[in-house]
């Protein structure tokens, strides 16, 4: 399955890779580096949206592909609930489909660090499908 | 969470001078030399008493979608969080830490092919504890904006309690 998945430019380029799969759909990981950095030490909030943004989108194709469906996808909103400081090392992310429907997928993501219980940030998004 | 912290230049700036009023303008010369925002190519554009303007230019690794060459929405949230920083900074004049709470970003087109996008956001409220956010992004004409933003950050040096739950401790 993660081998039909192609990142998008901006994801691959931040160096977020597909790391495996999450109860189905793709396990998201970027390690950390100078890219993701905000406060020293620490992950910027932008770089952790774009996480879990490309989880999002990732598990959404992942759900469309399995149905036989390829639309284009357009981003309508995203709220971002930063929980914890993202600290100098690796972050996962996996999301999961609460609703797939024709026009609009509604998706709700978790990025972790060491501990999937103890996630850095939730998202939720809504995703247009042309 | 971004806790948008003190780059190492200005703490020690400011232990060894006076402390001068936070200007964006000033501050972007340290921010954007490193890190992601630097990775981003962010630059300072424009800023008002409680407004902040950057500029996160078009670069074709940036892009979110397989066959047109339009902005990953994804380097927009980046821009529109470290605009809602700098806002905050520039509305109370000091340089104290913050830490996104949440952020909301709602796109209403996709920005135009190979355009830059300008994120201009203004902090609307502040009180003892936390500091409210509203901005646009677009690309050239700020009454056709690409996305608007809504954010509510903590700020994490004045608040009255010795725990602060925005640092991930509990207690009064």
């Amino acid at each position: 399955m993660s081998d039909a998945l192609e990142l998008p430019a901006y994801a691959r380029s931040l160096g977020i890779t597909v790391a495996g799969v999450d109860a189905g759909m793709p396990l998201l990981s970027v390690d950390f580096g100078a890219n993701v950095e905000g406060r020293p030490g620490h992950y910027h909030g932008g770089a952790t949206a774009g996480l879990l943004e490309a989880a999002g989108y990732a598990a959404l194709r992942t759900a469309l592909l399995a149905v036989g469906r390829d639309p284009q996808l357009k981003p309508i909103n995203i709220t971002v609930q930063y929980l914890a400081a993202g600290k100098s090392q690796a972050s996962f992310a996996a999301a999961r489909i609460t609703r797939l429907g024709r026009r609009n997928a509604n998706v709700a993501v978790e990025a972790w660090q060491d501990d999937r219980t103890r996630p850095i940030a939730t998202a939720v998004m809504n995703i247009l499908m042309v | 969470m971004i806790v948008t912290g003190c780059p190492a230049p200005l703490c020690v700036q400011a232990m060894t001078t006076p402390p001068a009023r936070f200007d964006a303008r000033e501050a972007s010369k340290w921010f954007f030399r490193h890190g992601h925002t630097a990775w981003l190519g962010l630059r300072f554009h424009d800023q008002g008493d409680d407004w902040v303007e950057l500029e996160l230019p078009w670069r074709e690794d940036l892009l979110g979608e397989r066959h047109r060459p339009v902005l990953a929405s994804g380097p927009i949230i980046s821009l529109m969080d470290m605009a809602s920083g700098m806002a905050i900074w520039q509305a109370s004049g000091t340089f104290a830490p913050v830490a996104t709470l949440d952020l909301r970003v709602d796109y209403q087109r996709p920005a135009r092919d190979r355009a830059s996008v300008r994120g201009r956001v203004e902090c609307y409220r502040r009180t003892r504890s936390a500091a409210f956010v509203r901005g646009i992004a677009h690309d050239g004409d700020p009454d056709d904006p690409v996305a608007h933003v809504a954010g509510v950050f903590m700020t994490i040096g004045a608040d009255p309690r010795a725990a602060n739950p925005a640092l991930g401790e509990r207690g009064q």
